[in-house]
């Protein structure tokens, strides 16, 4: 079995630095199965979050060898043996401990998005929907919150602009809402003014790190700068609804 | 300990576990009027649920419009093999599909038949296709829509916050007790009602689709208040799990793979399921391989495919298919849709498993077969609860969802346990706030209770011993994996017993390094005695049962014994020991009793 040099980050934010711990890796092994190697053999108070080790739940993000990853997908295969790994916490968002960052920012701003309004149901109580009108908002659904895109994003990560700025996890919430068949509000003016989408250079580092392969930028933040430099007219605004404005990236 | 410091929040309603039933019951409250609290182990949004796959099983009838609650109710009995609640199990019948319905108002975007209503799929045990689903991704769904409405309302949530004791004044509930997992410092919650919505305890076991956080804190937190579980013992092995590389060993693969075309078979190319089906549902099973392919597009003129069999079933046969020396080569059986669906629908119908086995285990399910095998996967009994109201037996205790018990009597079908979280995570937040209003005055916390929890929270820092809690629990998982698994006999049961009071010897022994600050080592230590306690439960009443049924099978008495379905057995907590004891099922109506006996 292969053994790796993991240089994993210990600290507070009063201080830290990384440390070393030599690890075999069993077949078919990501990184996290390797930190949690490390807790029970070597350094039993080593903090990192996790919970379904599948890939499914977006906990357990971190930045290995400086790449924004989930822990869990990330297989040890991939890397050669004999150079070290180095797993640092996510950057952008304040440090609690080890691998753990204080994420709480997102859960601000997902408060902020205004909810569905829903239109009136069909004469027979029932909600009718096309598939082919469902699929676009469906793929904004797939969003598992790691908040790998929050932490690669300039706006959020070199620009302290948190306050103005609700990062590409959110756009793709309000683009899901904005698209979902039965909602009546308009977030136009929200995402300008709030979520500050203007702020957004599309520099698509956040659809390049996506561990669900979200299109966050080509078919979220993209029809929504150019809406909101539309303005606001009600005749689009239904056609779009029903026909769809853009052709989704596949 | 001279003064405890602790911060103290106060609610009327302190919902404990933010899953898909805890998120129901918090909205639920809030809607009643009641201030809610909704505390949750980790971050929000990530709880178990996320991880559900195939579906929500309600009798809508969009797919075949012969569906009703009643032949939901009866299935749900005949999969259970009776020894369900009948009350729970037709009040889920009957409310599923108006929750469904209300997660689509709530934004939930499920797949929709070509009118545009939602699509419903078939899975194991259910005799109409009757899943609404979203691709493989239905817990994500569903979590995600509760969270995005929850946020929304007057719910306070506190995250990261795990709950060690329940508070008690007299004989009733009054609040909880617990720890900030990211700082370590200790908080009260007082509370008029209390909704236990913790889920599963599938981390007793070394093989599990379970996340980390179903260590049953739910379970013992309600026996330790004085309430009694049932049906410990039919803890349920879901059949596919993926057995290979060893790293994700026990990870779900849905019986959507199934309930979309895809068949088990052996490293014969045998599909072993047809030679395999119970006396029990011989009369509505297909014999033979072209019926059960049949079935797909005409429910009407041919019985169900042996492949969806009710999931005890599927996973007793895979164990002696691959004990019998016929499994694939690393221990499991195959599951092919490769061969039997095209690509194009395989991924569009089945992203997440398609993704999963790409990515961690090298393997094209478009192309070539998956190789699974059986996982602990949940919890089918659970805490005795009211059937209409979730109270437990203590007053001012409410449980609802995966740690509930009675539902799902010996075996749970797949669906099920999604309504389950919204039908009855809904009824607890309505009745634990309903109980709140009725209890009126100050709530009056006993300082004694609170200090000896805070001191048994902090001793694992100040303890002599040099017990390591990740051996303990990694020895835990693999005396229940080997001596508790899917078929059990009463040498080995008594064997586990043993094992499990020597390791809570050795838990006594618990020392951790570091500080209170993020300290998963402090936490493993503590879940270890609800893991021990709930371990010994399962163990005792799975001793206790002889006879097979359900998710409980049992090599020394391997039929179904009519006695023996009368009974629950229940487990309680005296003076800090596991008890067992039988006790009758309620019982059925007749004109429900009917609906059971009617042929198909």
């Amino acid at each position: 079995m292969p053994t790796f040099t993991m240089r994993v980050f210990r600290g507070s934010p009063e201080g830290g630095g990384f440390k070393e711990y030599r690890v075999e890796a069993g077949e078919g092994m990501v990184v996290l199965d390797l930190i949690h190697r490390i807790q029970a053999t070597q350094a039993q108070d080593l903090a990192c979050r996790w919970n379904c080790k599948a890939g499914k739940c977006g906990s357990c993000s971190a930045e290995i060898n400086g790449k924004p990853r989930l822990m869990c997908m990330t297989r040890m295969d991939i890397f050669k043996e004999d150079e070290p790994i180095t797993v640092s916490p996510i950057r952008t968002f304040p440090l609690i401990r080890d691998l753990v960052t204080d994420v709480s920012y997102n859960y601000e701003k997902a408060k902020q998005v205004p909810p569905l309004r829903l239109r009136p149901a069909d004469p027979d109580g029932k909600y009718r929907m096309m598939q082919a009108d469902v699929d676009r908002a469906q793929e904004f659904h797939k969003c598992i919150e790691c908040f790998l895109c929050q932490d690669v994003c300039h706006v959020i990560r070199d620009h302290d602009l948190k306050k103005r700025f609700s990062g590409p996890r959110f756009f793709i919430k309000i683009a899901g809402l904005e698209m979902h068949p039965l909602d009546t509000r308009d977030r136009t003016e929200f995402a300008r003014e709030q979520a500050g989408v203007g702020l957004c250079n599309i520099t698509k580092c956040c659809t390049e790190v996506c561990p669900e392969h979200i299109h966050i930028t080509d078919n979220g933040i993209i029809p929504m700068k150019e809406r909101m430099a539309d303005g606001f007219d009600p005749i689009v605004w239904i056609v779009r609804k029903i026909r769809g404005h853009k052709k989704a990236a596949p | 300990m001279a003064t405890v410091e602790y911060e103290t929040h106060e609610h009327d309603v302190l919902v404990i576990g933010a899953g898909g039933a805890g998120l129901r019951a918090a909205i639920e409250a809030a809607d009643q009027g009641a201030s809610v609290g909704l505390v949750c182990k980790s971050l929000l949004g990530k709880a178990h649920t996320v991880m559900a796959e195939g579906g929500i099983a309600a009798a809508m009838g969009n797919v075949y419009p012969e569906d009703n609650w009643q032949v939901h109710f009866r299935d749900t009995m005949r999969g259970g093999k009776m020894l369900n609640n009948w009350r729970m199990a037709q009040l889920h019948a009957q409310e599923a599909p108006d929750r469904v319905l209300e997660l689509e108002r709530y934004g939930a975007l499920f797949d929709r038949t070509k009118d545009g209503l939602i699509l419903q799929r078939d899975f194991g045990g259910h005799r109409y296709a009757r899943l609404a689903h979203v691709g493989d991704r239905t817990g994500l769904e569903m979590i995600r829509t509760l969270q995005y409405h929850a946020i929304h309302q007057p719910i306070e949530v506190y995250m990261e916050c795990k709950i060690e004791r329940l508070l008690k004044d007299g004989d009733r509930v009054c609040g909880a007790f617990g720890y900030w997992r990211n700082t370590g410092k200790l908080v009260l919650f007082k509370a008029r009602a209390v909704v236990l919505a913790t889920g599963g305890i599938g981390k007793i076991w070394k093989i599990t689709s379970n996340s980390w956080e179903c260590t049953g804190d739910g379970v013992m937190l309600a026996l330790e208040a004085g309430a009694s579980l049932i049906d410990m013992e039919c803890q349920q092995f879901h059949p596919t799990g993926m057995v290979w590389p060893p790293s994700v060993r026990g990870i779900l693969v849905t019986e959507g793979v199934r309930g979309d075309g895809g068949t088990l078979k052996n490293n014969k190319g045998e599909r072993f399921m047809f030679n395999n089906i119970p006396e029990y549902f011989k009369a509505e099973t297909a014999d033979n391989e072209e019926e059960g392919d049949r079935w797909y597009t005409d429910k009407k003129n041919n019985r169900r495919t042996a492949d969806l069999l009710p999931r005890d079933e599927v996973a007793r046969a895979i164990n002696s298919e691959v004990k019998a020396g016929r499994g694939s080569p690393h221990g499991g059986v195959f599951l092919d849709i490769a061969s039997r669906r095209p690509a194009d629908y395989i991924r569009k119908r089945l992203p997440s498993m398609y993704h999963q086995f790409k990515e961690l285990a090298g393997v094209d399910i478009t192309k070539e077969p998956m190789e699974v095998g059986p996982t602990s996967h949940y919890m089918n009994g659970g805490i005795r609860v009211d059937a209409d109201t979730t109270a437990t037996a203590v007053p001012g205790l409410f449980a609802a969802g995966e740690v509930a018990g009675g539902l799902h009597g010996a075996n749970r079908l797949g669906g099920n346990s999604l309504s389950d979280l919204v039908v009855f995570g809904r009824r607890a937040g309505l009745h634990a706030a309903l109980h709140a209003k009725n209890v009126g005055g100050r709530l009056a916390v006993d300082s004694a209770q609170v200090e000896s929890i805070s001191r048994a929270i902090l001793e694992p820092f100040t303890r002599s011993g040099n017990e390591n809690p990740y051996s303990i629990q990694a020895d835990l998982q693999d005396t229940m994996q080997s001596l508790v698994g899917i078929v059990r006999v009463e040498g080995e049961l008594k064997d586990a017993l043993k094992k499990i009071g020597a390791l809570k010897e050795r838990a006594r022994r618990v020392r951790v390094e570091g500080g209170r600050t993020y300290n998963p080592a402090w936490h493993t230590a503590l879940d270890l005695t609800s893991l021990l306690t709930v371990a010994e439960g399962v163990t005792t009443a799975a001793l206790e049962r002889k006879e097979s049924r359900g998710g409980h099978t049992r090599n020394d008495y391997q039929k179904s014994d009519p006695e023996w379905g009368k009974v629950n057995v229940a487990v309680r907590l005296k003076d800090g020991t596991v008890q067992v004891s039988r006790e009758p099922l309620p019982q059925m109506p007749d004109e429900l009793k009917k609906l059971i006996e009617e042929k198909q």
